[in-house]
């Protein structure tokens, strides 16, 4: 510890991290306290991803041979059938979670901003209670409840005289099942993150339309919506890359690794785990590690564009 | 409160289905929980039973015992408290050290680092998980706790997230009103800066431990034996035995729940305000 005797009073907004006295240390502290997340990020993350590119040019078995093979795991994968499949049920499944949990996050967010709800803190928490479950207690309760022979849901479906459905194993029906724990999981949260966005709008505004005659519908429409649009293309994003990395829910509500025998329900994350991890095809896993973080970018980068050209027209 | 119109429809009425909406949300989130613990304390021939028992049966020691002999859970449990906790209050330190040398901080190069910072965080790092476990295979680290602590103990978002809280909060007057003191750098932030912030790093810390205590993706790859599993891991290996009505993977989801409903109920308030804060909006 060292002691300032002669502190200079500075104008200068913060003070100079070195004063007179202290010794390299102190100069260097601010480093230090920045490095841990560097370092943590440039091994266990950066690193990683740039050796996908490497490992993705071999027939990489992680117990044998490394042989150097060019891009061959990709025209591989381009022509592969599971990959496509794959894909496929990515796609369906992201489009069944994402568009109904969006939209009742909106219709909730909308109703929860009410100045004078009561249990408002209630209803808030209740919400986020599926956010704080675990994705494998979820997998494993919406199995039981979409169960052909002794689940709730066909049961109720068998009041009213339809049959019973084998959700599992037929693809929509396993794709709707994944789609529905997903939007369990999350509609509550992304409906906080609206309602986040929605506090920020002055209160005088929803007033002064309802004043002029607005309906609630009205209001809905033209204040809700348009000042939440920011906060929906960020939730279309981070839920659009999550949904490219289901992963859980698939291999929990299927049989093993292809989700099914006609791998109806494997992602494009389970295939990558799949050929990795069951197969030991490290290269050509990285390989589907590659086209997902290409998919990933090409993402990020629609939204950057959607998201200034708003910031434009504002 | 706020304006009284007298013309037009009042903005403050809440209509009646505004409750039923909500309260059908309410019953959509709770009831799933409530039906795990129906499941987790019925035996087989209760549980398949049409129709279904609404009322929690008295089979709960029995299924448990079934799930102690299978995997041991109570291991499992304790060893995702371990990576949580450990997860949880390494944000919260990091992130704050982190978050106060930018915010607080001057040093050459300081706001080039903290573009970095931001743009990793669209980087989608979890698409790496071959090399990511060829590098624990160097480390020596398969099949063990640290391979899940260690790469999660900062985050940019969190880095993020305290920079902002830190600028806003400390004064730049009390930050020179403590140097004049003559502290240390160090000083200033465990004396002054953290004490403020503590609040912000706990919400922090909390949103770490549960996505800590809910990772599956990268424990199943790295942990190998029963005895390291986490309690999500266990839940996969209960469902892999012979487990018909999913009677054992349930009791195993109710025991991997409860703690974090506790903990909800206690701590959810200020979950809930953090995410109204602003704490994920990106």
């Amino acid at each position: 510890m060292t002691a300032t005797l002669t502190p200079a009073p500075s104008a200068e907004l913060p003070p100079p991290a070195s004063p007179r006295g202290r010794g390299l240390a102190e100069r260097l502290s601010p480093y230090a306290y920045v490095a841990p997340f560097f370092v943590l990020f440039g091994v266990f993350g950066l690193f990683p991803l740039a050796f996908t590119f490497y490992v993705a040019l071999f027939d990489w078995n992680p117990i044998g041979d490394q042989v150097f093979i060019g891009t061959d795991n990709f025209t591989r994968m381009f022509s592969d059938p599971r990959f496509w499949n794959a894909a496929g049920n990515t796609v369906s499944i992201w489009a069944l979670s994402t568009i109904p949990q969006l939209l009742l996050a909106l219709v909730l967010a909308h109703v929860l901003n009410h100045a004078r709800l009561r249990f408002a803190l209630f209803f808030r928490m209740s919400v986020l209670v599926p956010y704080i479950t675990s994705v494998a207690a979820t997998a494993v309760v919406f199995a039981q409840l979409f169960d052909r022979d002794y689940g709730l849901l066909n049961w109720l479906l068998g009041l009213v005289g339809i049959d019973p459905v084998d959700f599992v194993q037929s693809t929509w029906g396993s794709h709707v099942l994944i789609a529905t724990m997903v939007t369990w999981r999350w509609f509550g949260y992304t409906t906080l993150l609206y309602l986040a966005s929605l506090q920020s709008v002055p209160r005088a505004v929803f007033e002064a339309a309802a004043i002029d005659g607005a309906g609630p519908w009205q209001r809905f429409r033209h204040i809700t919506i348009p000042s939440l649009r920011p906060v929906i293309i960020f939730t279309v994003v981070t839920s659009t890359i999550g949904g490219l990395q289901i992963f859980t829910e698939p291999l929990l509500t299927g049989s093993g690794l292809t989700c099914g025998a006609v791998r109806q329900c494997q992602t494009l994350t389970l295939f990558l785990y799949e050929q990795g991890f069951g197969q030991f095809e490290f290269g050509y896993g990285s390989a589907i590690g590659v086209a997902l973080f290409v998919m990933v970018v090409a993402i990020a980068a629609i939204n950057f564009v959607l998201s200034t050209r708003i910031k434009a027209d504002r | 409160m706020m304006s009284t119109a007298t013309r037009g429809r009042r903005p403050g009425r809440v209509r009646w289905w505004t409750y039923l909406l909500l309260s059908a949300a309410t019953a959509a989130c709770l009831f799933p929980l409530y039906w795990m613990f129906i499941v987790a304390t019925t035996d087989t021939a209760t549980a398949t039973k049409m129709p279904p028992e609404v009322v929690p049966g008295g089979n709960f020691f029995h299924l448990l015992g079934l799930v102690l002999e299978t995997v041991p859970f109570v291991q499992s449990l304790l060893n995702s408290l371990a990576v949580a906790t450990a997860i949880g209050v390494g944000q919260a330190v990091l992130c704050s050290l982190a978050g106060f040398a930018f915010a607080k901080l001057q040093f050459p190069g300081r706001n080039t680092l903290f573009v970095i910072v931001v743009l990793t965080m669209t980087v989608p790092t979890q698409l790496s998980v071959i090399p990511q476990y060829m590098i624990m295979t160097q480390l020596g680290w398969v099949d063990t706790l640290q391979a899940l602590i260690v790469p999660g103990l900062a985050s940019a978002f969190g880095i993020f997230w305290m920079r902002q809280h830190i600028s806003a909060t400390i004064s730049d007057e009390l930050m020179q009103a403590a140097r004049i003191d003559g502290a240390s750098t160090a000083q200033v932030f465990w004396r002054i800066a953290f004490p403020i912030v503590r609040p912000a790093a706990f919400v922090l810390g909390l949103f770490g431990f549960v996505t800590a205590w809910n990772d599956f993706l990268w424990p199943f790859i790295v942990l190998k034996s029963p005895e390291r599993y986490t309690a999500q891991i266990a839940i996969k290996a209960l469902q892999n035995s012979l487990d018909v009505d999913l009677g054992l993977a349930m009791s195993g989801s109710f025991l991997a729940t409860i703690p974090l409903v506790v903990l909800f109920v206690v701590v959810g308030r200020r979950m809930v305000a953090g995410i109204l804060e602003g704490a994920f909006k990106g």
